[in-house]
């Protein structure tokens, strides 16, 4: 098996809400807590195992905004896990789950050094690394309703923009997808072979814009003043 | 990448006292140079030991959870940190040896005191080799992953031994021009390596935020990082010092860490009195301090390309 997301990045409304699930389920799961420094401060941070960063492609006027969330890709060439002196960091055989054991872990940062995806964060308050486990504790839970045993950032997704599955199954929703859509990878000439795969945005009809009325006299001075009068 | 001083000093220190090592080793059992006596040879010794000492203590100072350090010597087939750690340790042994026969025997050392040193001075090479290569296996940071990087180590480790060689030989009235020659093309090499490297890393080359976010056909720029505040990400890998500091750096790198001693050490040569390389082993110690902190500060992780960076 090889497990891992997909993620559409023409649905992706950016909305944060993977990030804040991924956060309440981990925070109390396996390899919490996700500590938080000065969480009521100027400048409040933390751990996070899900971040999304917005990003302006092409110019105006064939510009779009995209919303990119990016966890761990439980890569197949994981150097993560080469480089981890302790063994704490190990990739699963029967899944392909990369995880950290916390109990081994001596936080020295070199795996967090060693993954190009900035999947990996040192928790100053335990002093070891912490990672998306692709809710391990909670895919393999057979109390769980069948629906429900999915990682927590993929059902809370309102747009529907996250996919979980097992890459090596070529029925799967996840390889359809893959196929169907073109998914890519991040940074493949790194040669870490991430599993966690994105859909690009759909090519869509563009919208006339010959219909829209010519500048007038009076539009010309609104546009003016608008721009003089400040708010 | 954020500049730790815990692995500054310690990589500047304990590859100074290998260096040392390597050098009291090729001196004494190879026969290079003059007969040293029984003091000279424990002061190499001490002081060799005494810096790889400190500066193995030192590298445990950037540890979140030190308790677990034992562990690092776990993973020695896959991890150059590992590796670094075996080897490190694997040399006091040795170390130890040589430095009994030295201490019982005086400089005429019997044959298994001669192969120890010889054994403990090839794990120093290895050592220092390995530190390089933490870095160097790095394909995440381009300025890094490179043979100059664990070339760089080691000459550097051996340079700043071969000044601190002719320092302490100074000491005892030993310090030969063979001393100053050694240290003089040590420096020059390490020097003209330091100069290809930085010519190096100037060309840029790599991971770009097209192939970041997988827009390789169209200009993207960050809108929104999507934290209001620092992140572990930010803070260990956003660090950019200005243009300004680190072409005034490189300029003291070349002045203090290979300039300086060379210039010492060819006054030395012309008949200035030998006690003047400690001049040079502080310029050479001072400047490796700030090529190390450089070395740090100018490599360019990929997650930067996420937090809008164009190129690393």
């Amino acid at each position: 098996m090889r497990l891992g997301l997909v993620i559409d990045m023409d649905t992706c409304v950016g909305c944060h809400a993977c990030a804040v699930a991924c956060k309440q389920w981990n925070t109390s799961g396996t390899t919490g807590p996700l500590s938080d420094y000065r969480p009521y401060g100027e400048d409040p941070s933390g751990v996070w195992f899900n971040r999304i960063r917005h990003y302006e492609v092409g110019d105006y006027p064939d510009n779009k905004t995209v919303n990119i969330p990016m966890s761990c890709m439980h890569c197949e060439h994981a150097d993560c896990v080469n480089v981890c002196p302790t063994g704490a960091s190990y990739k699963r055989p029967e899944d392909g789950i990369v995880l950290v054991d916390q109990d081994k872990c001596m936080g020295c940062n070199y795996c967090a050094w060693a993954c190009p995806y900035g999947a990996r964060e040192l928790d100053r308050e335990d002093g070891v690394m912490k990672k998306c486990t692709l809710c391990v504790d909670r895919i393999y839970d057979e109390t769980l309703p069948p629906e429900e045993r999915q990682p927590a950032c993929v059902i809370t997704c309102p747009a529907h923009a996250r996919f979980f599955g097992d890459f090596d199954d070529t029925s799967s929703e996840v390889s359809r997808l893959v196929r169907e859509r073109g998914g890519v990878k991040q940074m493949p000439e790194l040669g870490y072979k991430p599993v966690n795969t994105y859909l690009p945005p759909r090519v869509t009809r563009p919208i006339p814009t010959d219909d829209v009325r010519a500048n007038t006299l009076i539009s010309s001075v609104k546009d003016w003043v608008n721009k003089m009068v400040a708010r | 990448m954020h500049p730790a001083f815990s692995v500054i000093l310690f990589t500047v220190i304990s590859g100074a006292g290998y260096g040392l090592f390597i050098l009291l080793a090729a001196f004494h059992l190879a026969g290079i140079g003059p007969a040293m006596s029984h003091g000279e040879l424990i002061a190499h010794g001490v002081a060799a030991l005494g810096l790889i000492t400190v500066g193995l203590m030192l590298s445990t100072g950037h540890l979140a959870n030190k308790k677990n350090a034992w562990r690092s010597f776990m993973r020695f087939k896959t991890s150059w940190l590992s590796r670094e750690a075996v080897f490190a340790v694997l040399f006091y042994p040795f170390a130890a040896i040589y430095g009994l026969g030295v201490l019982l025997q005086g400089s005429e050392i019997g044959p298994l005191a001669a192969v120890a040193g010889a054994i403990a001075a090839v794990l120093a090479l290895v050592t220092l080799f390995s530190t390089g290569m933490i870095y160097g296996c790095l394909k995440t940071i381009r300025q890094w992953n490179t043979a100059l990087t664990p070339a760089n180590y080691i000459l550097l480790g051996v340079a700043t031994g071969s000044v601190a060689f002719a320092a302490i030989a100074s000491l005892f009235g030993n310090a030969t021009p063979m001393h100053a020659g050694v240290a003089i093309a040590l420096l020059l090499i390490a020097g003209i390596l330091k100069g290809i490297y930085y010519f190096w890393i100037s060309r840029v080359t790599g991971p770009t935020i097209n192939t970041a976010t997988t827009f390789n056909r169209a200009t993207v720029r960050l809108l929104d990082t999507g934290h209001t505040a620092g992140t572990f990400l930010t803070d260990e890998f956003g660090y950019d010092p200005s243009k300004n500091t680190t072409d005034t750096l490189k300029m003291g790198v070349f002045l203090l860490a290979f300039g300086t001693p060379i210039l010492v050490f060819a006054a030395i040569l012309s008949g200035v009195p030998a006690i003047v390389a400690w001049l040079g082993l502080v310029a050479a110690l001072t400047g490796v301090v700030m090529e190390r902190w450089l070395f740090f500060a100018e490599a360019k992780h990929v997650v930067r390309l996420y937090h809008g960076a164009q190129h690393t």
